[in-house]
């Protein structure tokens, strides 16, 4: 084969090798989807995250604004702190919008939801959502349910 | 010839040198010198370590002790740069040719060209053609190895070994498995090569007639040792037990026709597992 | 007793070869730095152990990921979440079945191949000769066909991976019903270009080097006879693909285990 062929062939084939590459990259992965890296932090409490995890969605009126980057424990009232990575292209959530720990289904995954408040002012970088709902346990709501019901008939 | 005068004339100087491949002593105090300009052929019976030499010259090999030079340089104690350099002026031509089997015989006999210089094409062209010419085989050039007989390959290896403008052309059983004609071809171009660019050829073979009409002077090989040495006419006139087994071929002699063992009869006469 | 003796000599040995294994690899790395000025080498070994194996990468990446939406929707639908297919195929693909089977096939086809080759140059005295022409031959035969493999398994792996999730597309979404948009979408959801896809990628880089050095040192120190070559370039496969496992384990618990 010639030497002009075969360099040819060699570039197809690199060229086929990183098209396939960025298809598994735009059309497989969410690099085109929401893009953390231009996103800003706000922080939210939680008396009970249940079983959110790292990298759940954040959603409002049920459309996808976010990813959940961080959980951790406040060291002094030992309330779990949720850092939210919020897209900038919704940069005009109010102040007093709530949070709350929601379940896709019965049994799904976990993820956050927000319900916007009515103030004027936004949430910028580093804010602290102040009104929050903690994940609705269920192992809890049915002992709940149970010792309610004990006493009633009691 | 005396030894003083043979040492100030020698390319190849072999002194004291030992040698062994696991238990296998394959030279113990060998020593020689080869003439420089001359085509000089080593013999001995196969197996005797004659290609091991070669290799120590061409500084593949370390030999246990004593000291191979080329030209006065001490061959075993080179660094790896050196030797390689020293390397450029060597020529080799393998038993089995070693050509590069991807590339024609253009590319092959190019190849050391275009490794060690930076000559434009048209150079290259005409250094690999006029090679190409000297063996007769200018108009194969665009085949591929395995579409050559065992005597081109042979010699496009020559060309090969050529190419550089060695000072030293060193033929690993040049004969071996050759039919008439193109054993008369490879005689002739190993007598041509020699005296036209001025080389020192060393022959290694097995074969006595080629080996002692080529040659200007010969060496014998047995036992890790030179047997003997001398001008083709002084070797097939030596009456030395050793030389003649070898100069005519006989089966039986200082190399026994039987593999070392117990005698014969005691041997059968033994309970047969009995190892 | 005996046994003991023969496991000692086979312990010694294995010793021995991953000692000269290291040692070719570290002056194949030399000859690497060196060889990079000679491009065109490079390109020719790409051409060897890439593009010839592409064929045999794209059929069994479009079949692998054929079977894959086949089994996940019959397995899915029973939970009623066949809308999850696009994930669970894009996800076996990316992280395991991508990089490892392109990592096995490519042992077997250009693996094998390289020590064959390898093992055939040095059998018919070619190394030899070469550097009785002061050519290094590990300089110019083992170090392109060391970068071409390192760089050549990536690409196929990625296109193992791309030809399979469209495998899986043609069953799932051609066949099944599943709506094109949800397959998608469901992908997108759930497959992270960092975690998943760079990983993949950082794992087939791995194989690459792995596989790659494995055929050509095995070449380079096959016995120099035909029954040794033959026994050279199955060990090579077989050797290749066993560390591909091992290795996957590895790299397997060591990305994808944090909390």
């Amino acid at each position: 084969m010639s030497r002009n062929a075969l360099e040819l062939w060699v570039g197809l084939f690199v060229i086929a090798g990183l098209a396939a590459l960025s298809m598994l990259a735009l059309r497989v992965g969410n690099l085109g989807a929401v893009n953390v890296t231009d996103a800003y932090k706000v922080t939210a409490s939680f008396g009970n995250v249940g079983g959110l995890n790292v990298k759940a969605p954040v959603t409002m009126a049920g459309v996808k604004i976010g990813r959940v980057s961080n959980i951790r424990i406040d060291r002094e009232d030992y309330s779990a702190v949720v850092e939210l990575s919020i897209d900038r292209r919704y940069n005009n959530l109010p102040t007093d919008t709530s949070a709350a720990i929601l379940t896709s289904g019965l049994l799904g995954a976990q993820y956050v939801g927000l319900e916007p408040g009515g103030e004027e002012s936004y949430l910028k970088q580093g804010d602290r959502i102040e009104i929050t709902q903690s994940a609705v346990v269920l192992e809890q709501l049915i002992g709940q349910m149970l010792f309610s019901k004990a006493q009633g008939d009691g | 010839m005396s030894q003083d005068e043979k040492s100030n004339d020698s390319l190849i100087e072999i002194r004291d040198v030992g040698f062994s491949f696991g238990d296998r002593r394959i030279y113990d105090g060998l020593n020689m010198s080869i003439p420089r300009g001359k085509v000089t052929a080593i013999m001995g019976p196969s197996g005797c370590g004659k290609s091991t030499l070669l290799n120590f010259i061409g500084g593949r090999l370390r030999p246990d002790h004593g000291d191979v030079k080329l030209n006065g340089v001490s061959i075993p104690s080179l660094n790896r740069r050196d030797l390689y350099a020293l390397r450029k002026q060597m020529g080799m031509m393998f038993q089995s040719s070693a050509l590069l089997t991807d590339l024609n015989v253009f590319e092959n006999v190019a190849f050391p060209i275009r490794e060690h210089t930076e000559l434009p094409d048209e150079l290259i062209k005409n250094l690999v053609l006029s090679k190409l010419q000297m063996v007769g085989l200018r108009g194969a050039r665009r085949l591929m190895p395995a579409e050559l007989s065992g005597g081109m390959t042979r010699r496009v290896a020559l060309a090969r070994a050529i190419a550089l403008d060695p000072m030293l052309v060193m033929y690993d059983e040049p004969f071996t498995g050759l039919d008439p004609i193109s054993l008369g071809v490879i005689v002739k171009l190993i007598h041509e090569v020699n005296d036209a660019l001025n080389m020192t050829s060393l022959v290694v073979t097995h074969d006595v007639a080629e080996g002692c009409s080529i040659a200007d002077y010969v060496y014998l090989l047995g036992n890790g040792k030179v047997i003997s040495e001398g001008t083709p006419e002084q070797m097939s006139e030596t009456r030395s037990s050793d030389v003649r087994q070898f100069m005519d071929g006989l089966p039986d002699g200082p190399v026994a026709y039987h593999y070392p063992a117990r005698d014969y009869k005691e041997d059968l006469f033994r309970e047969w597992p009995n190892e | 007793m005996n046994s003991a003796r023969l496991l000692g000599r086979w312990v010694i040995n294995s010793i021995l070869r991953l000692g000269r294994a290291t040692v070719f690899l570290m002056s194949t790395l030399v000859g690497v730095i060196l060889i990079m000025r000679r491009f065109s080498l490079i390109v020719q070994q790409v051409f060897a152990v890439g593009v010839l194996t592409v064929l045999i990468i794209v059929v069994s990446g479009l079949f692998v990921g054929m079977v894959l939406g086949l089994q996940g929707y019959n397995t899915l639908v029973d939970f009623g979440a066949e809308s999850s297919l696009g994930l669970v195929v894009a996800l076996s693909l990316t992280r395991e079945l991508g990089p490892v089977l392109t990592a096995l096939l490519f042992a077997g086809r250009a693996g094998s191949a390289l020590t064959a080759e390898i093992g055939l140059m040095k059998a018919t005295s070619q190394l030899a000769g070469m550097e009785m022409m002061a050519v290094d031959p590990i300089e110019r035969v083992m170090a392109p066909r060391f970068v071409a493999g390192f760089v050549a398994m990536p690409l196929l792996a990625a296109m193992f991976t791309a030809i399979g999730v469209l495998g899986g597309f043609l069953i799932g979404v051609g066949l099944l019903g599943v709506d094109s948009g949800v397959y998608w979408t469901s992908m997108q959801e759930g497959v992270d270009v960092y975690d998943d896809i760079l990983n993949g990628v950082i794992k087939s880089v791995a194989f690459g080097f792995v596989v790659t050095w494995i055929a050509v040192f095995e070449g380079y120190d096959a016995v120099p006879t035909s029954e040794g070559v033959s026994r050279a370039t199955t060990r090579t496969v077989v050797i290749a693909s066993l560390a591909v496992l091992g290795l996957d384990f590895i790299l397997t618990s060591l990305m994808f285990s944090e909390v």
